[in-house]
């Protein structure tokens, strides 16, 4: 795959966020936009896609992070309740109204049963789109899990090479991995920043950042990142009277821009769960050997947490709880999509274990489609001021 | 026209013989602590109750209980005590159920129920992953989730023994073997293989009794209403699988229902309309619910939910090998999760073939707001069931257990206009003497 250059990369920080932004709202590119050595494109779920398998076989990985707030749902209610989690019907809403129709496929996951839905909606109603489960395992912790997710990777990976017409081998794998590790140290440079200068970096425009990887190629990305991360460590910002905190419920579902503004507005978010499928593999994969085991082997022992991954090694409040130490946190904004079972199930828990730790914590509910942020600008402002003036 | 029993007093009655081992078991669960006998919690869907048996476990189904604080009438007690706690309305109301029974400190109507000394939790429906971490936080139970690669796609065929299969069985195998290990820690006891090749022959027989009883229905007049009669049924599969009583209760039942057929007697007296039902049912007013359908001569003479809330065992060649009993038990349980539970994700095409097979002239579609497992795919499965078999449908919503998403007068207005559709229709006529199913296996006694 070439690298093509961003077309900004040459203006102001500024800019580069803006491009960010006008990324997040675009569609799926069209297979005639798409960098050389890239055939088509296919759509995934969050939470984790391996997109390496895609890569090399020539499709670009594009995540459906559904409708945000600017699409109106009008094919989909017939489709979906209205109980049913905001991203899940508007990508029903993007499938039936063709805004996915370019996609040689769509391959949603075992995170909740209503993603799992969107497997069924995509045999009934798009066909010849490769629409599948990739069923990622539960149970991580038993002698097998690689074995198994090295099968089912594979399995995948055939499956895309009929759909692209293009026959992947394992040095072209290993090439893929290559280019997403670089990927991660870049990622990982990003959030390192957000812990230690947070200042520097918004959570807004670390999000942006990240999030448009959903519509480029991931060398392009690596462009990206790296002029982003030179920019940002060039910053002249001072240091601003805010609390530190951790926000976590932007597994799946996204919250909208304007809500993670409010929330910067008040608050330095030193570490989030946003988006954290594309960062999922927290260290670099092995480029030797074989490349599907060491992908395989990376999702169960080099890998991150979420409400969606049942892992014995990694209950759910003691990943919080190192997220708050490693970022030397204070608090936590713990938030939930509405009707997300996990998350709304997480967010008790959560909350109560806070509670005995005597962690101050925030709860919150959104949704994707919402646009009055007053309300919850005023719950932040309330709870920042209660921090410092705790802390003070 | 009641919703009555038609059958005579002096005949198994499957009912009252179902009752009563629900109580026995009940029971037995009270007193198996003082007895130092250990307890699994486990779900309908995806369970090692084979495994477990062999350690003498006591089996607490956590969905059971929930299910009867509905059918009990007291099921927003424990709602509102969980919602009060924190879950949300929109969170599985079995869940909540089962939190406010945590929270009352186990005291359940039908008694005291033990805490687990280990819950298995598959990922058949993902509400049961989040639900055993529940336990873990508020009761530190010890957990193994199962993890059941299902269908991943439309039109997925897998068969014993091909590749797919053999893949998903050797991943279920080695989760076995490791639940093995956790059971004798727990236990103490060790694990002998011909202990599973037993509790497997008794599994082999209540299944194909089970076959049997599901094929009844094919018959029309239908011997049994599937979402009430049923309900029961599915009870004893589950509670008393691998027992003798459930193979006595599988054989005894299959026998009056057969002998109900050879008379010409329905469930229903008059039977004019078969229908099927999709989705779960509300177990705080399923009697109401389903006398408003025996009212117009309706029965369901099939539902999806004796399919999957029945850990899928009549979904087809469902059968152990008891002479390699830890592979065929991996083997069975990968062919269960493909053909009887996670199909549920592409419901269309078990529901297209029920229909056939149970010659139903219209589907009922019972949707459950806090059950994302049946409902979130209904709406769209029944638009393709509806333009590509032109079946006549109705949608429904409700609860599983909470009062609270019950409108009678609502639901009553739409089963009747849904009645007058089918009579306009050109509606069933009322039959009798289709022969019996040909599809059912011959038994062991």
């Amino acid at each position: 795959m070439t690298t093509a250059s961003p077309p900004v990369l040459d203006g102001e920080l500024d800019q580069i966020f803006e491009y960010c932004n006008s990324l997040r709202q675009a569609p799926v590119p069209a297979d005639d936009q798409l960098p050389e050595g890239f055939v088509g494109t296919i759509g995934h779920f969050p939470v984790y896609f391996p997109e390496e398998l895609a890569h090399s076989v020539g499709l670009l990985p594009v995540n459906i992070l559904g409708g945000g707030n600017k699409l109106e749902l009008k094919l989909a209610d017939a489709h979906m309740g209205s109980f049913i989690c905001s991203i899940c019907r508007s990508t029903t809403e993007m499938g039936l109204n063709g805004s996915l129709k370019m996609l040689k496929g769509f391959v949603t996951h075992p995170i909740c049963d209503a993603a799992k839905h969107l497997g069924g909606i995509w045999a009934r109603n798009f066909p010849d789109q490769l629409g599948q489960i990739l069923y990622t395992p539960q149970n991580p912790n038993s002698p097998g899990a690689a074995r198994y997710v090295a099968a089912e990777f594979q399995r995948l990976r055939s499956d895309m090479e009929k759909q692209a017409g293009v026959k992947s081998d394992d040095e072209r794998l290993r090439n893929s991995i290559r280019v997403y590790n670089k990927n991660r140290r870049l990622l990982r440079e990003l959030y390192r920043i957000r812990a230690e200068e947070p200042w520097k970096v918004s959570c807004t425009e670390s999000y942006l950042l990240l999030r448009a990887r959903t519509r480029i190629s991931c060398e392009e990305h690596n462009v990206l990142l790296e002029h982003a991360l030179a920019g940002i460590k060039a910053r002249k910002a001072s240091p601003q009277d805010k609390p530190r905190v951790v926000f976590v419920g932007g597994f799946c579902e996204q919250p909208p821009l304007e809500m993670l503004e409010a929330i910067d507005d008040n608050c330095y978010v030193v570490d989030d769960d946003l988006l954290v499928g594309l960062r999922w593999i927290v260290e670099d994969v092995p480029e030797t050997g074989d490349p599907v085991w060491a992908l395989a082997e990376s999702f169960i022992d080099r890998s991150d947490a979420s409400p969606v991954q049942h892992d014995e090694r990694k209950p759910k409040e003691k990943y919080l709880l190192d997220m708050v130490a490693k970022s030397k946190a204070e608090a936590v904004i713990v938030t939930a999509a509405k009707f997300c079972e996990p998350g709304l199930d997480e967010q008790v828990a959560w909350s109560k274990h806070l509670d005995e730790v005597h962690v101050p914590h925030l709860v919150l509910e959104f949704e994707e489609k919402m646009n009055s942020f007053e309300q919850m600008a005023m719950q932040l402002e309330t709870f920042a001021e209660s921090l410092l003036f705790t802390t003070a | 026209m009641t919703t009555q029993t038609t059958a005579p007093t002096e005949e198994f009655n499957g009912h009252l013989e179902g009752q009563k081992l629900f109580k026995k078991w009940y029971s037995d669960l009270e007193t198996g602590r003082e007895r130092g006998e250990k307890v699994a919690n486990v779900f309908v869907m995806g369970n090692a109750i084979e495994i477990l048996r062999c350690f003498d476990f006591n089996l607490v189904f956590p969905e059971i209980n929930a299910l009867q604080t509905g059918v009990r009438k007291v099921s927003e007690d424990y709602l509102r005590d969980s919602e009060d706690y924190g879950y949300s309305p929109d969170v599985c109301s079995y869940v909540k159920a089962d939190v406010g029974l945590i929270l009352r400190e186990q005291k359940h109507p039908a008694g005291l129920i033990p805490k687990a000394d280990i819950a298995i939790m598959s990922n058949m429906c993902a509400t049961f992953i989040k639900w055993g971490e529940i336990w873990e936080r508020m009761l530190n139970t010890p957990t193994f989730s199962l993890d059941l690669p299902g269908q991943r796609a439309g039109n997925w065929k897998v068969r014993p023994g091909d590749a797919q299969h053999i893949a998903d069985a050797q991943w279920i195998e080695s989760q076995f073997r490791d639940l093995i290990d956790r059971c004798e820690k727990i236990t103490g006891k060790r694990f002998d293989i011909d202990r599973l090749a037993e509790v497997e022959d008794r599994v082999n027989r209540m299944v194909k009794h089970w076959n049997n009883v599901m094929a009844l229905n094919r018959v029309s007049p239908a011997p049994y209403n599937a979402m009430l009669d049923g309900l029961t049924y599915i009870g004893i599969m589950n509670v008393y699988r691998g027992t003798e009583e459930g193979v006595e209760y599988m054989r005894r039942l299959e026998e009056s229902l057969r002998a109900k057929v050879a008379r010409g007697e329905g469930r229903v007296p008059n039977e004019r309309f078969r229908l099927l039902f999709s989705g779960t049912p509300c177990y705080v007013s399923m009697r109401r619910l389903v006398e408003l359908f025996e009212t117009w001569g309706g029965v369901f003479a099939y539902s999806d939910y004796l399919t999957f809330a029945a850990g899928g065992m009549d979904a087809g060649e469902m059968e152990y090998d008891t002479s390699r009993p830890l592979e065929s038990l991996a083997e069975v349980t990968a062919l269960a999760a493909h053909r009887g539970l996670s199909n549920q994700f592409f419901a269309h095409e078990r529901l297209a073939q029920q229909i056939r097979d149970y010659d139903v002239d219209g589907i009922v579609f019972h949707g459950i707001k806090s059950c994302r497992f049946v409902s979130s795919g209904m709406a769209d499965t029944r638009n393709f069931l509806t333009n590509e078999m032109s079946v006549p449908s109705l949608y429904i919503e409700s609860d599983l257990i909470d009062p609270r998403y019950w409108s009678d007068a609502q639901i009553k207005n739409r089963v009747d206009a849904f009645f007058e559709s089918l009579k306009q229709r050109g509606g069933s006529a009322i039959t009798a003497g289709k022969e019996a199913a040909t599809t059912t296996q011959e038994t062991q006694a």
